[in-house]
């Protein structure tokens, strides 16, 4: 018992972070909420209650895993760069309006908008890693300034360039059939673009951690004085690291636009990029453990959601749980003395075998 | 003279400085007392987030504005301490602390936002007290100086004043000096018998006060209602202000003098023919470029200091 909770020490950490994060979430729905069965039912089982809901679970956790992924890049490589938001945005925009204005075959079509909303995605990322890298600037002040400018210049782009008057309120034109991402779920706007996310995290997974580029980023953001004495060009690290961020973030706002709504709808920043920084922080940046974060995450925004409409708690209550959730997950000394007495007696057991 | 260029040079475009530079001030000295300790704190979103609404949410409810000025102190101090709490005591990361501390802020207003007002927009069915405006005498009698100088928040005053204050506590008294030492040499610090966690503490409770002085002028004295996520990324932009003025007291009021004068302009070029949002862009555009000219100009005189020490 005692090897196994050493073991999956940092796992069962996380796991009773969340679940005290839903306590203290349960403990808020009885104090306020006049139904509270109605509400932990719409919160909990929800998503599962309807394909449709389903279905919006599904669809919502792909753009949390791309920024997970986003978010986690940089921070392997000790870059606080929280700009997922901002390459999101700005991305999906100028992917949009690629898409809207050019004419091509699906096969063509389809990767050509995801490369040049990624390309912008990586351009807003080389912003802060390139001023990092140089000459050391905050690439946390910078990432995130970037997110408002990113937000500006992209509803300007739509609303003067690219809006669809006919629509009566603030999107795009449609996009072209050729650029859509097909649901394949009928009932269910579940697209292809869940698919490319599997995909992007088991890509990422292999490369942080089998190849040399991947291995650098993490010793970079281990120990940067280390990396640099072992010969590693940590001026190159810090900027790619960031550059593939914006990059995977900006697919991620894509893949939404050509698989969801098929034009850009978003009047306000739609928050997948600060959701990221919650999966990546729960998933240790680790790729593949981003995935159920992702899940886990989504979940709950569409429980919120569901929340939200049936009872009398609104959805920010999600947003609440989960900065407690973070808080205890990065508080290394969070039962780190349980981890220690266990320790000691597995210890103390070991030498007792031995004499 | 063209009336752009008119309005700019009146003494309502000053007065009109003034008036939004305050809110970043308290933020920027807020995050420079922080830094000063060495433990930054990114926080003060969050933390005028909280004092903006708890500020309404106290006096709509009391009718008083004492008990709201009180409250709203007291919620921003206990934004520092949990922080200070998650930080030092439980080992977090201060900034991942800080950025879930943001997001907390963020939901747990429009969470009772919800709950006080019906309402996840703002809090107008809430009749929320403002805090006076105040007119000094002799001077408002000055033509100019007095149109730019008097008639401002009482707030405001105390931003300027705090400013006096926040130079006072670091380099006249004890706690400021041991808040610098731990900042620079926390090992040399310890050494002499300094309580490093408790100089941080301190240091971050300062920061919750400042950054709460400037969240309760936004929802009750720049307008008088609350708004969701209304800190608009101040609290972010005050870092940049601390940066920029070395996070000494006459720097930090210059940086956010600083970006008090482009967010003036901003607001005073919106009736031109230039679309609104980049005149929204503007503010977090220049701190972008004006942090990237700063730290070029940091790391040349390094640079150059370091050449000299090799020869």
């Amino acid at each position: 018992m005692g090897k196994f909770i050493l073991k999956y020490f940092n796992l069962i950490r996380a796991v009773i972070a969340i679940l005290i994060g839903i306590i203290i979430g349960v403990c808020i729905i009885y104090i306020i909420s006049k139904e509270p069965g109605v509400s932990l039912k719409s919160l909990f089982l929800g998503p599962l209650l309807s394909k449709s809901r389903f279905g919006n679970f599904i669809e919502t956790a792909s753009p949390i895993i791309f920024c997970g992924l986003a978010i986690a890049i940089p921070f392997q490589a000790g870059q606080f760069n929280i700009g997922a938001e901002g390459a999101l945005f700005i991305g999906a925009v100028v992917g949009t309006a690629f898409g809207v204005s050019t004419n091509m075959p699906a096969f063509l079509h389809i990767p050509l908008v995801l490369l040049v909303a990624g390309l912008t995605g990586a351009f807003w990322g080389s912003i802060p890693g390139f001023l990092k890298a140089k000459w050391n600037t905050s690439e946390l002040v910078i990432s995130l300034m970037l997110n408002y400018v990113a937000y500006f210049i992209g509803l300007y782009l739509i609303n003067f360039h690219f809006r669809d008057k006919a629509a009566g309120y603030l999107v795009s034109y449609k996009l072209p059939e050729t650029a859509w991402l097909i649901q394949f779920i009928p009932g269910t706007r579940i697209h292809i673009g869940v698919i490319i996310s599997l995909g992007f995290a088991v890509l990422i997974y292999y490369f942080l951690y089998h190849t040399t580029l991947g291995y650098e980023i993490r010793t970079s953001g281990f120990n940067i004085n280390f990396a640099r004495f072992g010969g590693i060009n940590v001026f190159k690290v810090i900027i790619i690291a960031q550059v593939i961020g914006g990059f995977i973030a900006a697919i991620g706002g894509m893949t939404e636009v050509m698989g969801v709504h098929r034009r850009f709808n978003w009047q306000l920043s739609p928050g997948y990029g600060w959701d990221g920084v919650v999966v990546a922080i729960i998933g240790r940046n680790n790729p593949l453990l981003i995935i159920p974060s992702s899940l886990f995450l989504a979940y709950l925004r569409v429980g919120g959601k569901i929340l939200n409409l049936l009872s009398d708690i609104p959805a920010e209550m999600i947003t609440v749980i989960q900065s407690i959730i973070i808080l205890l997950i990065t508080a290394e000394a969070f039962l780190a003395g349980w981890k220690y007495r266990i320790t000691v007696r597995e210890a103390k057991a070991k030498e007792v075998g031995r004499t | 003279m063209s009336p752009l260029l008119k309005s700019i040079l009146s003494p309502q475009f000053v007065f009109a400085i003034i008036r939004v530079t305050t809110p970043l001030l308290f933020a920027a000295i807020g995050v420079a007392i922080s830094a000063l300790s060495g433990s930054i704190n990114i926080g003060l979103e969050g933390i005028m987030l909280v004092s903006a609404f708890f500020g309404v949410i106290i006096s709509g409810f009391t009718g008083s504005l004492l008990l709201a000025l009180i409250g709203g102190i007291l919620v921003g101090i206990g934004m520092g301490a949990l922080l200070g709490y998650f930080h030092l005591k439980l080992k977090a990361d201060i900034i991942i602390a800080a950025i879930a501390l943001n997001m907390f802020a963020s939901g747990i207003t429009v969470f009772f936002l919800y709950i006080f007002a019906h309402d996840k927009g703002t809090s107008s069915s809430i009749t929320s007290l403002v805090f006076p405006s105040l007119q000094i005498p002799i001077i408002k009698e000055i033509p100019i100086l007095g149109e730019i100088i008097s008639g401002h928040n009482v707030l405001t005053y105390f931003a300027l004043i705090s400013v006096a204050l926040f130079y006072y506590l670091t380099y006249k008294t004890s706690l400021g000096l041991r808040i610098r030492a731990v900042g620079q040499n926390p090992d040399a610090a310890e050494s002499v018998g300094v309580n490093i966690n408790r100089i941080k503490l301190y240091s971050l409770l300062l920061s919750g006060f400042f950054g709460s002085l400037g969240g309760l002028y936004l929802s009750m004295g720049y307008v008088s209602w609350f708004s969701r996520d209304m800190t608009a990324g101040r609290g972010f932009i005050a870092i940049a202000a601390a940066a920029l003025g070395g996070n000494f007291p006459l720097g930090t009021f210059l940086g956010a003098l600083f970006f008090g004068i482009v967010n003036a302009i901003a607001i005073y070029i919106s009736p031109l023919n230039i679309p609104s949002e980049f005149i929204h862009s503007l503010p977090y555009f220049v701190t972008v470029v004006a942090l990237a000219i700063y730290s070029i100009r940091l790391s040349r005189r390094k640079k150059i200091l370091s050449e000299k020490e090799e020869i």
